[in-house]
């Protein structure tokens, strides 16, 4: 089909600062998305492993809500918090939040018990031990949660176009209008896995800067 | 746009109102669309993934490609794969079903791989000293076996599914996605939001009769591993 290809050139050379424009919104969504419910499950990951009874239902809760498709919960939030860029944020913080939360959890709990003991030993109160001493065992499972939530909210954003606001979503949406522009969709398509794909090897490089003592085994 | 009650209201309203559930292109109607849909989504996925994730599991073959797809998946946008298969000139229906199909594949894939591989060294051993061939192995150790984790992913398959195909509605799919879609196109967010609530409330309640599902069809032995 010589009329409408699925690549050209020519597309992303006059496009490029439009393109460029909705991968920043992307990027930046994605990244926001994922500090705030970093900043929410770590801590919360932390308070519930030392209390059973929590974990249950913390969990759940954010199981039943991860159960929910983005798509629904889009809608239902749009009408509430008006149409744009916040639904879709609260949105992704609630994915991303189950991800991060189960990671912190497992991660907490393959702590050596013998190494809390020895550090307990040591006149190491609960604080610091956790700070100093189980965080930093459970940093490898916290990082694979956030790549993970990370790769899944960048393909997530997407589907904020419902709602008005879904970065490089936007531009498959108006392909897809503007009588199947098949350059367009596929270069966004094409950006989007791109996207996914330099957030998860950043995360991977903080990740091993930040555990230098498992550089020598097999990651 | 009207302040957030008036659209709280407008969705218990449209909701409260028999006709929207029962008239030709409701949302009864749409929901056994959705749910035919699921359904054959599902049998085209399982088809595929249960028997080439199992025969991958017992030869211990590909795990690195496993793996590889599962994660690759993840990073694929299903609304780009949607929207690219429709500008490809498949639409509608058919074309939902072949995205959902083609997202559910890679979870059911690496569960029954995991279950099949992870299947208890000693009995494949003792099964092989009774003199049993591969396909024997399979059939009759490895598979019950794994049966936990391919229920599992199965739960977790259809409940994708059941939240993908809402998607195509923006492309000009059916199911109950066409509400939310409809009420976006309209400016009646009302409609919006009650679509979102229809097909949330689907989506739990579906999760909820596959987990007394799973717990009934996992044998009891092996119950307390699934947690």
């Amino acid at each position: 089909m010589p009329g409408n290809p699925w690549f050209s050139w020519s597309y992303v050379v006059d496009n490029a600062p439009l393109i460029w424009q909705r991968t920043v919104e992307h990027a930046g969504l994605t990244i926001e998305a994922v500090a705030i419910s970093a900043a929410i499950a770590i801590p919360l990951g932390a308070l519930v492993s030392r209390s059973r009874w929590l974990a249950g239902p913390v969990l759940g809760t954010a199981a039943v809500m991860y159960t929910v498709p983005s798509l629904a919960l889009f809608a239902i939030l749009a009408p509430l918090l008006g149409i744009g860029r916040t639904p879709v944020l609260v949105g992704l913080v609630v994915y991303a939040l189950l991800i991060i939360l189960r990671n912190t959890v497992a991660g907490l709990s393959t702590v050596d018990p013998a190494v809390t003991d020895a550090a307990r030993g040591l006149g190491y109160g609960p604080g610091r031990l956790l700070v100093q001493v189980a965080m930093p065992s459970a940093l490898p499972s916290i990082i694979a949660g956030l790549r993970l939530a990370t790769v899944s909210t960048v393909a997530l954003v997407t589907v904020g176009i419902v709602v008005g606001y879904g970065g490089l979503g936007q531009l498959m949406f108006q392909g897809f209008r503007n009588n199947f522009y098949r350059a367009e969709i596929m270069t966004a398509t094409l950006a989007t896995i791109a996207l996914a794909l330099v957030l998860d090897l950043a995360l991977w490089a903080v990740g091993r800067l930040l555990t230098p003592w498992l550089r020598g085994r097999a990651s | 746009m009207s302040a957030p009650t008036g659209v709280l209201q407008e969705a218990i309203v449209w909701l409260n109102d028999p006709l929207t559930w029962t008239e030709p292109g409701g949302i009864l109607e749409l929901a056994g669309e959705h749910l035919v849909m699921t359904a054959i989504a599902v049998a085209v996925a399982a088809a595929v993934a249960i028997p080439t994730g199992a025969w991958l599991g017992h030869s211990g073959r590909g795990a690195g490609t496993v793996v590889w797809l599962t994660n690759a998946s993840r990073a694929l946008p299903t609304l780009g794969i949607i929207l690219l298969l429709a500008a490809g000139g498949l639409f509608g229906n058919t074309a939902t079903v072949i995205a959902a199909a083609f997202f559910a594949v890679p979870v059911l894939l690496v569960n029954t791989y995991e279950g099949v591989r992870g299947a208890d060294p000693d009995a494949k051993d003792a099964a092989r000293g009774m003199g049993m061939s591969d396909g024997r192995i399979l059939l009759q150790v490895e598979l019950p076996l794994a049966t936990t984790l391919v229920s599992a992913g199965l739960r977790v398959t259809i409940v994708q599914v059941v939240a993908t195909i809402p998607l195509a509605a923006l492309a000009g799919g059916g199911g109950l996605g066409q509400i939310i879609a409809l009420g976006m196109g309209t400016q009646r967010y009302g409609e919006v939001l009650a679509g979102g609530i229809v097909v949330a409330g689907l989506c739990l309640a579906i999760d909820g009769v596959l987990a007394i599902g799973q717990r009934l069809t996992t044998p009891a032995p092996l119950r307390v591993r699934a947690g």
